[in-house]
């Protein structure tokens, strides 16, 4: 089987440096990806490559509407919890199993109640589903959910096929069977996967490249040079402080859009023992952090001004943003105001836990310089990755500098971070009114309903201050300039459809 | 009784002061070896001087001068959140080569005893300390280092451990094999016969012979292990930020090639003249000491 | 010989051993939860709870440890918690690449190293002695992550003469394989090839000095043959036992080239592992090289008894 596939892949390199139109497209990833199974898969980068494998029921355009994808429509019952979608037609998985309403039911069943699947929680709120007809299928919820749509968009929505999961189990991963416009060919640990376009997809005349290879290569300096020397076509993650140079070199193009997520530092207030010290206990103290910071310069310094500095789990181009609450200017002499306040007219120290990696312990050393002023005194623990998520899950921290990558629907940038008992609310905030809000705001669809009960979430959390909201990455992307047609979208994810490359 | 020579006159080895000063006249001699042990002096001294010299403090950020080039006001330029780049290389001097001369004697500490131990009782001492060095060496060096560094948590202290006992194996190695062939000569042999404690022996026969080659050993090791820590840090692991080393500031500075290529270069430098320095220094003393070479 | 071969390998059983256990133990005691960072983003409790009873990371490390060395002594390494696929398939993965960087640095190092040494102990005391010892100590003294980032970009980006990273298998297209490992392993292969001079300088000079060598100089034997026919091949004796040594610690030891230079090889495998709390990866690539470098040892003793037969009373 793997002798087949390598001597398929190499049979079309011998191909793609024999004849000049057979296209291969490289991507640089920044990791590799984990287990190629949408259900079972918990990386971003794993969503890059399901971008170009895998279709799902809705997607998004960079405005973060929600739109059609393998879905025509839907509809919500009165009392919202019924969703009707009616389906494509003209859709087939990448083994030639027919796309329909039964694959739908089969793909909810297994997000729900596969073992190992990931996707539970985003899932939750589904309690039934019925196949009305060959292309319609009616799910029931337990209670209503706005933010069901949205899951769609992402990795519960991926439709992959049900002869092949049913047959693979677990191990779908190593052979993964989706509907999306290129189709799985073989993935080498850490080295490469490698897709190739898939004839019947029902969008091929969109799909400019025979083939698709995505390489991880951590080292920033490393990817980009591999994109200068013409070893790659594009890559993600661009440093912040290698963008002058990219624009300025004449044989690349950079792409950037704000990510849906944020960076920054959890605050234990209630997990555990540690919790009890001045910056855990008290809501000034946390203020004063926050105001001993200037955002704008943290920005400038890291990242050359190319990221978005914030306040709120929303970007402040996001239509959530609370436009009540700008992001607020350093001032040190109200930090120091607030301190004597709670009772720390002297000062505090604090230890801030750190991933150890040079980008995130550069932010912190920005901040303890500038908390330092304000009579802050910021003790760093770097720490590994796997050590960090233990050490918060368990409580075991003061403050954590941490990020989110950021979900479509608003309530996935916040309602498991700030709900009493949310499943990463490693802080342990526990606040009613809060609880109240970010369940108002789940319940209806209405747009401008849910804005109001975010406002007043955001509101309580600027008092609160359980996660001093530092800023929120772009996903900044380097492309060859032969390769035209790319659209930035802030989920980060890269998109092939309509992208192509002149030789 | 007062027949037998007393074995203690004769350890009072006679050749010991005139081969001490024939080593250190060849030692003169070698070129290579006194620029070693001029350069080894010279960054020791940097980094014993590190607070008295006139430099800002090596933490002292400055938003305005980010990532300037060398100039009058700082002449290495400065990093990438505007500290000065020269008194972060003479703190990092302290760092870098703390981490070379505390994992060596970490390494000494610990191997030299359990090799003379192995070389001197033999039998199921010997076999079970030369699996466990060898169940040692079969780890990869730097994975064992990662691996500990990992557990211990990331910090210079902790690197040096790590270093420490990654490179213990081959004192052990070198303690033994000393051990074993001094143990086999006359002087040795005729010290045990007329009743010489263990301790005494060890202390009179076999630490004075094997100290020469541990010498060699560790000068080298400690050139490894300044290089260690550099890649620890290159990883994440080691000296912990904002307190500088020469490794973690080259892992900083690789993204920076093109803007700001100060920040690589000299960091760059020092880590390769210090670690030259203990090299021609340990070649040097190799050179001096042995006694085959005329 | 084969009762030697078979003591050592005996003796050796008891050492694999221990490194087995030696491993295990460090990883159960290393802080981090590896449910916790397969678990990612989105940390369900349910799915943790799953996760650990499946993988059985419940039950007490001594029973973990022999489940899992009873399945070793049956082939079975476990699977990695990161992506599903069985360890001993990734194993025979990586295994082909580490082999391919680690032969083409030893050629290189060889190529370089042997006559360097030869050249330099030849002309012990002049400025080619000179030159050719401080060439070989600058390659020991530069990190080799900053060499290999200087040349990707010297060669890569300035230059294009050589890819800057990835990895092609020989059976695919033998000059690209070659063309995309030539960086690593001379990064790798100058490292050596220091070691490599200096081992073979310093046993060159013992038998330059030795009786046969003047002996054959004062037959009136041409220099070169002296030199070839009688020193060099004596000299190599303990130069080849070095050698076998030097490729035990390749195999294990390219970790940040590999990481530089994106070679899917073991190196960057088992950092990766560790820090991801990969358990079952880590076990099985460090049980694989440790085993090869013990067998190395076995090797070269035996290699040294065979080329000289003085130590065979040891």
């Amino acid at each position: 089987m793997r002798l087949g596939k390598t001597l398929g892949a190499a049979a079309l390199l011998a191909l793609g440096t024999g004849l000049a139109q057979a296209q291969d497209f490289r991507i640089g990833l920044q990791e590799d990806p984990d287990v190629l199974d949408p259900d079972q898969s918990r990386t971003f980068v794993g969503r890059i490559v399901y971008a170009s494998l895998c279709d799902k029921l809705v997607d998004i355009t960079p405005d973060l509407e929600i739109i059609p994808m393998l879905a025509t429509g839907w509809e919500w019952s009165e009392d919202g919890t019924e969703l009707t979608m009616t389906l494509r037609d003209d859709v087939v998985f990448h083994d030639g199993t027919p796309f329909n309403a039964e694959a739908v039911a089969a793909n909810i069943d297994r997000s729900k109640n596969l073992e190992t699947s990931r996707r539970k929680s985003e899932v939750r709120s589904i309690e039934s589903w019925e196949v009305v007809d060959e292309f319609t299928i009616k799910i029931t919820l337990a209670a209503p959910d706005a933010t069901l749509i949205a899951q769609f968009a992402d990795r519960s929505g991926m439709m992959l096929s049900p002869t092949a999961f049913e047959a693979a189990g677990e191990d779908f991963g190593l052979a993964p069977v989706c509907a999306g416009p290129f189709k799985f060919v073989e993935r080498i640990q850490q080295d490469r996967i490698v897709l190739e376009k898939f004839a019947d997809y029902y969008r091929a005349d969109e799909i400019g490249f025979d083939s698709v290879t995505f390489l991880p290569i951590p080292d920033t300096t490393v990817r980009l040079a591999n994109l200068r020397a013409g070893d790659l076509d594009m890559l993600e993650r661009l440093a912040a402080t290698d963008v002058a140079s990219a624009e300025g070199d004449e044989g690349l193009q950079v792409e950037k859009a704000t990510s849906l997520g944020y960076q920054g530092m959890t605050i234990n207030v209630g997990n555990g023992p540690r919790a009890e010290n001045p910056l855990g206990s008290s809501k000034l103290v946390r203020q004063a952090l926050s105001l001993s910071i200037d955002r704008a310069a943290l920005n400038q310094v890291v990242f050359e001004g190319a990221f978005a500095p914030g306040n709120q789990p929303f970007s402040p181009a996001s239509p959530w943003y609370n436009a009540d609450f700008p992001v607020p200017e350093r001032d040190v002499e109200a930090a120091k105001a607030l301190l004597a306040e709670a009772g720390h007219a002297d000062g505090i120290t604090i230890e801030v836990q750190v991933a150890n990696n040079p980008v995130q312990t550069q932010v912190m050393q920005v901040i303890q310089a500038m908390a330092g002023e304000a009579g802050i005194t910021i003790e760093l623990a770097a720490k590994e990755f796997a050590t960090l998520l233990a050490d918060q899950s368990a409580g075991e921290y003061t403050a954590s500098q941490v990020g989110w990558s950021g979900r479509v629907d608003p309530d996935g940038n916040i309602h498991q971070f700030m709900t009493t008992g949310g499943g990463i609310n490693d802080s342990k905030y526990s606040n009613p009114d809060m609880d109240t809000f970010l369940n108002e705001a789940r319940l209806s669809t209405d747009p401008a309903l849910r804005k109001e009960s975010y406002d007043a979430a955001v509101a309580l959390q600027q008092e609160d201050m359980p996660i001093v909201y530092l800023y929120h990455p772009v996903w900044i992307w380097a492309l060859d300039d032969s390769v035209s047609g790319f659209t930035p979208y802030p989920d980060g994810m890269i998109r092939l459809h309509g992208v192509s490359q002149s030789n | 009784m007062s027949a037998v020579v007393d074995p203690h006159a004769a350890a009072a080895d006679p050749v010991l002061p005139k081969r001490q000063s024939r080593a250190w006249a060849k030692f003169r001699k070698s070129p290579s070896a006194l620029l070693g042990g001029v350069i080894v002096v010279f960054f020791v001294a940097v980094a014993l001087l590190a607070p008295v010299l006139p430099v800002p403090g090596p933490a002292d950020t400055d938003w305005s001068a980010v990532r300037k080039a060398p100039s009058a006001a700082h002449p290495f330029g400065t990093d990438e959140i505007g500290r000065d780049v020269l008194s972060r290389m003479i703190w990092g001097a302290q760092a870098s080569l703390l981490a070379g001369v505390v994992s060596v004697l970490i390494a000494v500490a610990l191997g030299v005893p359990l090799g003379v131990l192995a070389g001197y009782r033999k039998g199921w001492t010997d076999a079970a300390i030369s699996r466990v060095t060898e169940a040692l060496l079969a780890a990869p060096f730097l994975i064992l280092a990662i691996a500990l560094a990992a557990f211990l948590g990331p910090s210079l202290q902790n690197a040096m451990i790590a270093i420490g006992i990654s490179a213990m194996p081959v004192f052990i190695r070198l303690a033994r094999g000393q051990t074993l062939s001094v143990m086999t000569e006359d002087y040795a042999e005729s010290a045990r016969a007329v009743g010489v404690g263990h301790l005494a022996l060890i202390r009179r026969y076999i630490l004075p012979n094997i100290f020469p080659p541990i010498l060699v050993q560790a000068t080298l090791t400690i050139a490894t292990a300044i290089i260690a820590e550099a890649s620890l840090s290159f990883l994440g692991l080691g000296q912990q930020p904002p307190a500088p080393s020469w490794g973690s500031m080259l892992n900083i500075a690789k993204n920076f090639l093109e803007q700001a290529p100060w920040m690589a270069l000299y960091p760059g430098i020092a880590i390769f003249l210090v670690v030259l320095g203990f090299n021609l220094l340990g070649d040097g003393l190799r050179d001096a000491l042995d006694p085959r070479d005329t | 010989m084969p009762g030697f071969l078979a003591r050592r390998v005996l003796i050796a059983l008891p050492t694999i051993f221990l490194i087995s256990v030696f491993v295990f133990a460090l990883q159960h005691l290393l802080p981090g939860d590896p449910v916790l960072v397969m678990a990612g983003e989105e940390r369900d409790p349910e799915v943790i709870e799953a996760l650990r009873e499946k993988y059985r990371l419940n039950d007490p490390i001594p029973v973990q440890y022999l489940a899992w060395a009873g399945n070793a002594l049956q082939g079975d390494l476990g699977i990695s918690l990161r992506t599903n696929q069985p360890v001993l398939e990734l194993i025979g993965e990586k295994l082909p690449v580490t082999i391919q960087l680690a032969v083409m640095a030893l050629i290189i190092a060889l190529v370089i190293g042997i006559p360097a040494g030869v050249i330099s102990a030849y002309k012990k005391g002049t400025w080619i002695d000179w030159i050719a010892n401080l060439v070989a100590l600058s390659g020991l003294s530069v990190p080799n992550f900053w060499l290999g980032i200087m040349l990707i970009l010297l060669v890569s980006v300035k230059l294009g003469w050589l890819p800057a990273s990835g990895y092609l298998p020989l059976s695919e297209d033998p000059l690209q394989s070659i063309r995309t490992m030539l960086m690593p392993a001379f990064v790798l292969g100058t490292a050596l090839a220091a070691t490599l001079m200096r081992h073979t300088r310093s046993a060159m000079l013992s038998v330059l000095r030795s009786d046969y060598v003047r002996t054959a100089r004062a037959k009136g034997l041409k220099e070169k043959t002296v030199l070839v026919k009688h020193a060099l091949r004596n000299a190599l004796v303990p130069v080849v036992t070095v050698t076998t040594l030097l490729f035990g610690e390749l195999l294990a030891g390219a970790v940040l080239t590999e990481q530089i230079f994106t070679i899917p090889g073991f190196g960057k495998l088992v950092v990766d592992a560790v820090f991801n709390r990969d358990y079952a990866v880590v076990q099985g690539i460090v049980l694989c090289t440790g085993i090869a470098f013990i067998f190395m040892n076995i090797l070269a003793d035996a290699a040294y008894r065979v080329l000289n037969p003085r130590m065979r009373d040891t």
